[in-house]
């Protein structure tokens, strides 16, 4: 485990439609790679929260979330000056050495695009939203074509998708991996710990419980 | 100072080197006869008082943990403790036969009372005999707090054979959600956390005077003022559970917190028991 726990600042805390964007001061803390995750304390609450990382601008560490619970909402409820403790970053990340880097992203999921497209200095990108509120947040993403539900990110899904990135709910993950069988795919669930303790978090794969946290997030291989 | 130890199942020390090695005896989630995936997602939830999990005893099985596993802890060089489970007396024997010849398990802690899956047939003493009959390595019961009189079993395991007791394993629970389903996937599940602390303590006061052995105690453990509590009612070493979720380094804080308090903890009350409290002594 590569992971530092930390006491770090909110520096600003920014409304993006139905999400809120978390600023923090980076401390010592390794930004990692795009689509590694940390532990954010929530205050008020017995287990810490995972999000990925959502942008590294210097100095700092953002994180998306969507108050969907008391933790997220207590997330959410942090002002500039308030500190929590961070852990990470953790897990496995997304292999950036591709050739046609395409980012998809339903929901929350597009949380670690922004950094991905950081990292590889831009990327088309296609983006998916259960609201027109939720579809403000495309706004991290300059550029994306985006859809609503009804309408699916599939439908705009290229013939020839080339290296697809996606982090975004199941049933998305399983629609685009059954069109681009190579794509990387970064899975949610939830965790007690972040860091391979409590087993919590399995998926499976292959007829086996595998944890989310020290295996993934980021999975190639198909369900 | 007080040893510390993770409560089985709270920790992976092949996952996380650096937080085991904070420990003073790292004590494995438990290995059964056969490998078990476990039980479906979801397979926790955080609720007001603690947390609720329902993990179903997930590991590779003897053979696999033998082989692949053990030789990994090994090279870790930290104290190993190993749980031990099973669904049969003859599951508890034929494991513990496994790790007898093993050096570097030094301690074997049976896990009698795992609430989410199916329990042996046996009571605790008869599979604490049955593991006696197979190892002569320290043998730690550790028992639900689930029991009207936790104290009559710790009295038979200790005539059975145990060399120490471990208090408390979580307790059965169950949480629904806003449609009144069972949240997690099995159903219920062991609840943990802070609301069983004040269960543990009148687990670990009641056993320390019912027997002679020593007592690990664990159960919402999350500051160094827990640690001497259970030290108080008779634990001569603590284990640390869900508060390792949230915070990798709490054996390190809670011993800052000892040591700021300026407390030395007692001197464990079984300290004349070598074989045994070797294990869970420390100079540090």
């Amino acid at each position: 485990m590569n992971a530092r726990r930390e006491r770090v600042e909110v520096l600003a805390r920014e409304e993006i439609g139905a999400y809120t964007l978390l600023r923090f001061a980076r401390g010592t803390l390794d930004p990692g790679v795009p689509g590694q995750f940390f532990m954010l304390e929530a205050p008020g609450r017995l287990l810490p929260r995972p999000m990925s990382l959502c942008e590294a601008p210097s100095g700092e560490l953002t994180f998306l979330v969507d108050p969907i619970g008391p933790g997220t909402r207590a997330l959410c409820n942090l002002d500039a000056g308030d500190a929590i403790h961070v852990l990470g970053p953790l897990g496995n990340g997304f292999d950036l050495d591709v050739e046609r880097p395409l980012l998809i992203g339903g929901g929350i999921g597009i949380a670690p695009l922004p950094y991905i497209a950081e990292t590889l200095g831009g990327a088309p990108a296609i983006l998916g939203f259960r609201s027109d509120r939720h579809a403000e947040a495309a706004a991290l993403l300059p550029g994306a074509e985006v859809v609503v539900e009804p309408r699916l990110v599939t439908e705009l899904l290229p013939n020839d998708p080339g290296d697809v990135l996606a982090c975004g709910p199941e049933p998305m993950l399983d629609a685009v991996s059954r069109l681009a069988p190579r794509a990387q795919l970064a899975w949610e669930a939830p965790m007690a710990c972040g860091y391979g303790a409590c087993y919590g978090c399995v998926v499976e794969r292959g007829g086996h419980y595998v944890r989310l946290c020290v295996d993934g997030p980021v999975l190639r291989d198909a369900a | 100072m007080t040893a510390l130890l993770n409560a089985s199942g709270c920790l992976d020390a092949l996952a996380a080197p650096e937080v085991a090695s904070e420990l003073d005896a790292f004590v494995t989630k438990t290995v059964t006869p056969h490998p078990r995936e476990g039980n479906p997602p979801p397979r926790f939830a955080e609720l007001p008082g603690g947390m609720l999990n329902s993990i179903g005893l997930q590991n590779p099985g003897i053979d696999a943990f033998a082989s692949e596993v053990l030789p990994r802890l090994r090279d870790l060089e930290i104290p190993l403790w190993v749980s031990v489970g099973g669904f049969s007396a003859h599951d508890y024997a034929s494991v513990c036969e496994r790790l007898e010849e093993r050096e570097e398990v030094q301690t074997i802690e049976l896990n009698l009372s795992c609430p989410n899956v199916e329990e042996a047939p046996e009571t605790a003493a008869e599979l604490v005999g049955a593991a006696r009959t197979s190892t002569r390595k320290p043998l730690y019961a550790k028992l639900s707090p689930a029991t009207w009189d936790v104290a009559e079993s710790a009295r038979a395991v200790e005539a059975a054979g145990a060399d120490g007791i471990s208090l408390v394993n979580t307790i059965r629970g169950l949480a629904l959600d806003d449609a009144r389903r069972p949240v997690l996937g099995r159903g219920a599940g062991g609840y943990s956390g802070p609301a069983l602390r004040p269960i543990a303590l009148a687990c670990v006061a009641a056993c320390a005077a019912a027997v002679d052995l020593p007592i690990v105690g664990m159960g919402g453990v999350s500051t160094g003022s827990d640690v001497l509590d259970l030290v108080a009612v008779g634990a001569s070493a603590v284990a640390l559970g869900t508060v390792l979720f949230a915070d990798p380094w709490a054996a390190r804080r809670i011993r800052s917190e000892l040591r700021e308090a300026g407390v030395e903890a007692p001197e464990a009350p079984h300290a004349a028991r070598p074989s045994v409290t070797a294990a869970v002594t420390t100079s540090n």
